[in-house]
């Protein structure tokens, strides 16, 4: 009888709606949970037409959160809860420090194309602690100079020293990222980045000083590559194939060199988060983004191209794309090219204090 | 009658809790984590809970950070100068020339850019005031300049970002001021033999000074803690306060310094808050 009543049949429904929506809810986090993979990746993962093949193929999302700089992500995953994150890109040069940290996991190393990588990208002395392997190569390129061929001498890029020169000012961008400009700057002092230093820093402030005052601006990834594609600025210092290769059919005046000192290289690595909870799926991201198919997608995506790692994405790119991406002089720049600075935690928080007074000047 | 005031003082708490509680959650704790913070230090890469006043220090120590204050203070103020000088006549002439039935749509059009994202309005700028932008491109089709002025990634750019935002808010302030005001003010001052000069100075001007101040303290606050205007538009050429503190937590995770820099930050903003009352209240008495 009690039940009947108009009331406690309201009171019932409700109730029961409740936890319906309570269970509802619950059982799609839940599921929406099994199926999404979080990666913290630099803006070239962003591209749809590379993501998209891998989350039909295995009906999964993945959430992407694009950053600049190594700091930002350590600064991320500090502000993370562990199991947050699933996949990591990161710079070659960073990848002991984040092992050292406890950050990546470790990958089974036979399923990794790692014979296919271009030896230099190998990098075992950065990938591997212990015999054990904790990241992959997955795209490199360089920090040197891109300019605008019918603005400047082209002659004139061939020696790094230009980049501080009055010659071109208020016409230079810097690409804001203090471990490549600075490796540049050392080596334009004729010094190898990897000996970089604390002895070394004040040099390279004087220097810093004097590109600041003859640049036009300091930009991210985007600010830069706009500057020299609006014609704001004629070089980019810190630029490379990532910024002019995907320019040159609109713009053709567009280019980049290595000058005589050589220039900066630089590397992205893929590992699996130690705290993740899904490493089967992530392994498998990772192992798409190696495949050739995914290592031609990653090399020509909407935020920056670059050189694939894998030596046999070759054969999924077109002959314009290559030449873009100037494959058949792989070999020579590779010879020219320095790899990033990688500075200890301390020497790393003095270079930070220079770039931001170089940024104040 | 105890139960009735106690049974009122019960309500007026009930009536203020969900304000008080809010506000304790998300104003004062946030704060007091981010006070205590302040005094760790990171050390090694690693956050350590220290209890030292060493990050106060090396603000004051080292000398792009102490920059950093200044340019910001020195931004700040021009904007809201600058804010000022152009908002009055606009308020004035909406206020006083603008017949009534077109006043609320001259309002409307003043806080048009509102109704744009604050970035894309500061992507706008860049593009105007770029070397091939409208300014440049109208400057040399006319004959004015020969070279393109340097406008886009400068103090300038920053400043005229942020004076077109601040510009739409102080009218609002002043516009409200003027209105109460009414026509009798004016018609006395002129009767008594005062000319126009002399009754915006003598009469206008002091009676809608409140409005004024409201409206510049507004811009104070507002200028001093952003950090999208002079990022997209400044080009990196200079670092206000908010850009260090960003570069303190986005690239070196150094959230101690980070918290320390925007305890100063607020430290400047609340000592504007106390100008800013004190005169008000000195005015009202």
């Amino acid at each position: 009888m009690k039940d009947r009543k108009p009331n406690n049949i309201v009171k019932r429904g409700l109730r029961a709606s409740a936890l319906a929506l309570l269970a509802g809810g619950l059982m799609s986090t839940m599921a929406s949970a099994a199926d999404e993979l979080n990666a913290l990746v630099w803006c070239d993962h962003t591209d749809p037409g590379l993501i998209k093949p891998f989350e039909d193929k295995h009906g999964v999302k993945i959430n992407l959160k694009d950053y600049e700089g190594t700091g930002t992500a350590l600064s991320l995953i500090e502000q993370s809860q562990p199991g947050d994150w699933d996949v990591f890109v990161v710079d070659g040069i960073d990848v002991p420090r984040v092992v050292d940290a406890g950050i990546l996991a470790p990958l089974p190393a036979d399923k990794l194309p790692t014979g296919d990588l271009f030896p230099e990208l190998v990098m075992a002395e950065n990938h591997t602690r212990d015999g054990k392997v904790y990241a992959i190569s997955e795209k490199f390129g360089y920090n040197t100079i891109s300019y605008n061929k019918e603005k400047v001498d082209p002659a004139d890029m061939n020696d790094m020293s230009v980049i501080w020169s009055d010659k071109y000012k208020g016409r230079i961008a810097v690409y804001d990222y203090y471990l490549p400009v600075m490796g540049m700057v050392q080596m334009g002092l004729g010094k190898k980045t990897a000996g970089l230093n604390a002895g070394d820093l004040g040099a390279i402030k004087d220097k810093l000083f004097k590109m600041k005052s003859v640049s036009k601006l300091v930009g991210d990834v985007v600010a830069s590559q706009t500057a020299i594609a609006t014609g704001e600025v004629d070089i980019l210092v810190g630029g490379g194939e990532w910024v002019t290769a995907a320019l040159t059919e609109e713009n053709p005046a567009l280019d980049w060199t290595i000058p005589e000192q050589g220039g900066v290289r630089w590397s992205q690595s893929i590992g699996v988060f130690a705290d993740s909870k899904k490493k089967d799926l992530a392994l498998k991201f990772v192992q798409y983004i190696l495949s050739p198919e995914g290592q031609a997608r990653l090399a020509t995506s909407s935020c920056y191209w670059a050189m694939p790692a894998n030596s046999k994405a070759g054969s999924h790119l077109t002959d314009k794309q290559k030449a873009a991406l100037r494959w058949s002089e792989q070999k020579a720049y590779l010879a020219r090219a320095q790899l990033y600075p990688a500075p200890s935690t301390e020497l790393d928080a003095k270079m930070q204090d220079v770039w931001t007074e170089f940024l104040q000047q | 009658m105890m139960d009735a005031a106690r049974r009122e003082t019960v309500k007026g708490w009930s009536f203020i809790a969900p304000t008080l509680l809010w506000t304790v959650a998300f104003f004062v704790v946030p704060f007091a984590i981010m006070a205590v913070m302040s005094l760790w230090k990171r050390i090694g890469g690693k956050i350590v809970q220290t209890w030292s006043l060493d990050n106060y220090v090396a603000f004051f120590g080292k000398s792009h950070l102490l920059k950093a204050m200044l340019n910001s203070l020195e931004v700040t103020v021009l904007v809201t100068l600058i804010s000022i000088l152009l908002a009055y006549p606009l308020a004035w002439i909406i206020a006083e020339r603008v017949p009534q039935r077109w006043q609320r749509l001259a309002l409307i059009l003043a806080i048009l850019p509102f109704w744009t994202s604050y970035v894309v309005r500061s992507y706008a700028w860049l593009l105007v005031l770029a070397r091939n932008g409208v300014i440049n491109q109208a400057l040399l089709g006319i004959g004015i300049i020969d070279e393109p002025l340097e406008l886009a990634s400068t103090r300038t750019a920053t400043v005229i970002g942020f004076v077109h935002f601040f510009v739409m808010l102080l009218t609002l302030t002043i516009y409200a001021n003027l209105v109460q005001l009414g026509p009798n003010y004016r018609r006395a001052a002129a009767d008594l033999g005062a000319n126009g000069l002399q009754v915006f100075w003598y009469v206008l001007l002091p009676l809608t000074l409140p409005g004024i101040m409201v409206g510049a303290f507004l811009t104070f606050v507002l200028c001093i803690g952003d950090y999208i205007t002079p990022q997209i538009l400044g080009g990196n050429n200079e670092l206000l306060l908010p850009q260090v503190i960003m570069l303190q937590i986005g690239r070196r995770a150094d959230l101690p310094t980070a918290a320390a820099l925007s305890i100063l930050l607020m430290a400047v903003v609340t000592l504007a808050y106390v100008l800013c009352a004190r005169w008000l209240r000195l005015e009202r008495a």
